[in-house]
């Protein structure tokens, strides 16, 4: 397992999830994200803060994301969609659980590339039929992955990484969301 | 002893060899749970030639046929009167609770003292229904794997059986063929095949050593004592009983059951990967006997895969519970032991029991008959020789320096 490099420190995440499994409280945390209307349908994200292991955090530097609706929605196109960004969600989770159940199997990975599709009809969200929900119908992921393994190690990579993903885990179950007005 | 099982019995016969003051205390008769807390067409997973106790073993004339419940009572009836086990039947444990350098136990008929308990009262004493379970209409009706008895006791109309574990894919089976609609809910299960080049898949088991890997050699014990019970049948025919088997049945196959939303029934849209992950499991479980095979040079058959778990072309995500569709739940989503008179504090947060192999975190407490007690045999009838001979061994050592 030491010779191989996927970049994930595995032994960090052992050990804290051994230290967590009796420290609940700590286990807990909060992700952040503050949004600011742009005009049109077109508006940024920002993250930077977060709570976890008992305190306040930060990420090293402020992440902004603009979001925006494509032309043929008669918008300005000034950022990726809302719902694109449910793909590069799925998408990153994923591979990082590739990359560290790699590494903690002792696969080294030589590249990692996955295809996301999203199929979407679009008249749930223009109130067009009331029987077509607004969300997506279908996401179908596909895995183009160079390691030293083979086929079958390469699918239980794959598997496990969606056992472990939250991202997988909130687009496949239901979640309760509060929306409010302060 | 707390239960007179085939667990609480064999540590009986082993307690009598060494000499050793011991008493059965049963709330019920001898084999309680396999007379009372079954359902009518119930069988075991194991064939009747690995169904043994020790010095008792199955001696009729089908060795690879599986008991019946009934059958497996008369077994253990046999193997309490063989051994002369001391057994008080209808007394109930209410509390054990440590006294001095021994145990107080106080039953329905009294107290009693002793130095060393041994639980024994099996792993499947209560069922677990999740929480949102309560927030199903009352229309439907409910009831457990511990309730069911027979199709004909259900309503017609739809039933939902949720767990995939070999209670579920039994039950639905049997709702299926009596002709009602069934819905099944899959999260994590075990496939396995029932045979497989031409031989009970559990021979394998045994055979090729699986079933003796050991509670300290497994990367996560916890997860290995979760693992669910395998999709198995123990039918006359032998006959495989996976998802597809159940989907060519005609039983319709969603996600995991997450939650209820305003009576609607939420399923996970997570199925395809838990077909993924036992299916691979399955392969991993074949090659290991393939290459076992080859090194014993053992041939029983040619190599044979099943194929791949069929995805239905679009499960549903979610279930309209008022409307009339579905008019049965059965839960078929696990049980757990029974701890409640227990006031020894060796229970995790989780409630379950502390112990390392059947030594549990407290002087002179024991456990048997638990799922991977101290190996993957523990979870079968089979697995209780070794158990009981080892931790009767490390009970008498306690005495011993006890005494000393």
């Amino acid at each position: 397992m030491t010779t191989v490099a996927n970049g994930v420190n595995v032994q960090a995440l052992l050990e804290a999830r051994e230290v967590l499994k009796g420290a609940p409280e700590a286990a807990r945390f909060v992700w952040r994200a503050t949004s600011t209307w742009r005009g049109g349908v077109h508006s940024t994200t920002t993250v930077k803060e977060f709570y976890g292991l008992g305190q306040e955090r930060s990420h090293k530097s402020e992440a902004v994301f603009d979001a925006d609706h494509p032309e043929v929605f008669a918008a300005e196109d000034q950022g990726i969609t809302p719902i694109e960004y449910l793909l590069v969600g799925l998408a990153s989770c994923l591979t990082a659980g590739v990359a560290s159940v790699a590494q903690n199997r002792g696969i080294q990975l030589r590249s990692v590339e996955a295809t996301l599709e999203g199929t979407h009809d679009i008249r749930g969200i223009l109130g067009a039929d009331p029987d077509v929900r607004n969300g997506f119908d279908d996401i179908t992921v596909t895995f183009h992955i160079d390691a030293d393994a083979s086929q079958q190690d390469i699918e239980a990579l794959v598997a496990q990484s969606q056992k472990r993903s939250a991202v997988f885990d909130a687009l496949t179950n239901p979640t309760n969301v509060t929306v409010q007005v302060a | 002893m707390v239960g007179a099982g085939h667990a609480g019995l064999a540590a009986s016969h082993f307690l009598r060899e060494r000499a050793i003051d011991h008493l059965v205390i049963e709330r019920g008769e001898v084999a309680n749970s396999w007379r009372r807390e079954r359902w009518d067409s119930f069988r075991l997973l194991t064939p009747n030639w690995q169904t043994r106790l020790p010095g008792h073993a199955y001696e009729g004339p089908d060795p690879d046929g599986y008991m019946t419940a009934k059958e497996v009572t008369r077994f253990i009836e046999g193997f309490a009167a063989l051994s002369r086990a001391p057994v008080r039947t209808g007394t109930e444990v209410t509390s054990v609770r440590a006294a001095g350098d021994g145990y107080r136990v106080t039953t329905s008929h009294g107290e009693i003292r002793c130095r060393a308990v041994v639980i024994a009262g099996g792993a499947c004493n209560r069922p677990v229904v999740p929480p949102f379970s309560e927030a199903v209409p009352p229309s439907v009706r409910q009831l457990t794997a511990f309730d069911y008895r027979e199709p004909g006791q259900l309503p017609d109309g739809g039933v939902l059986v949720v767990g995939a574990s070999a209670t579920g894919v039994q039950l639905a089976a049997e709702l299926r063929r009596s002709g009602r609609p069934v819905v099944l809910s899959v999260g994590e299960h075990v496939r396995l095949p029932r045979t497989y080049r031409g031989r009970d898949v559990l021979w394998w088991m045994d055979a090729s050593g699986v079933w003796d890997q050991r509670h300290d050699e497994v990367e996560d014990l916890a997860r290995a004592r979760r693992l669910p019970s395998p999709q198995l049948a123990g039918t006359p025919e032998r006959a495989t009983l996976d998802l597809n088997a159940l989907t060519a049945m005609g039983v319709e196959l969603v996600g995991r059951w997450a939650a209820v939303r305003d009576g609607w029934a939420l399923f996970s849209g997570g199925l395809r990967n838990v077909f993924s992950l036992a299916d691979l499991k399955m392969e991993r479980l074949l090659d290991t006997f393939d290459a076992w095979a080859r090194t014993h040079g053992v041939d029983p058959g040619p190599a044979e895969r099943l194929p791949p778990t069929r995805v239905p072309e679009r499960a549903r995500l979610r279930l309209d519970l008022r409307g009339g569709e579905i008019r049965t739940i059965v839960w078929a989503t696990g049980f757990r032991p029974d701890h409640d008179w227990l006031h020894v504090p060796v229970l995790d947060d989780k409630g379950r029991l502390r112990h390392d192999g059947g030594i549990v975190d407290h002087p002179g407490l024991y456990a048997l008959g638990l799922p991977f007690l101290r190996r993957r045999r523990s979870t079968f009838i089979n697995g209780i020789e070794a158990d009981a001979r080892e931790v009767i061994a490390h009970l008498a050592g306690h005495l011993a320096a006890r005494a000393r």
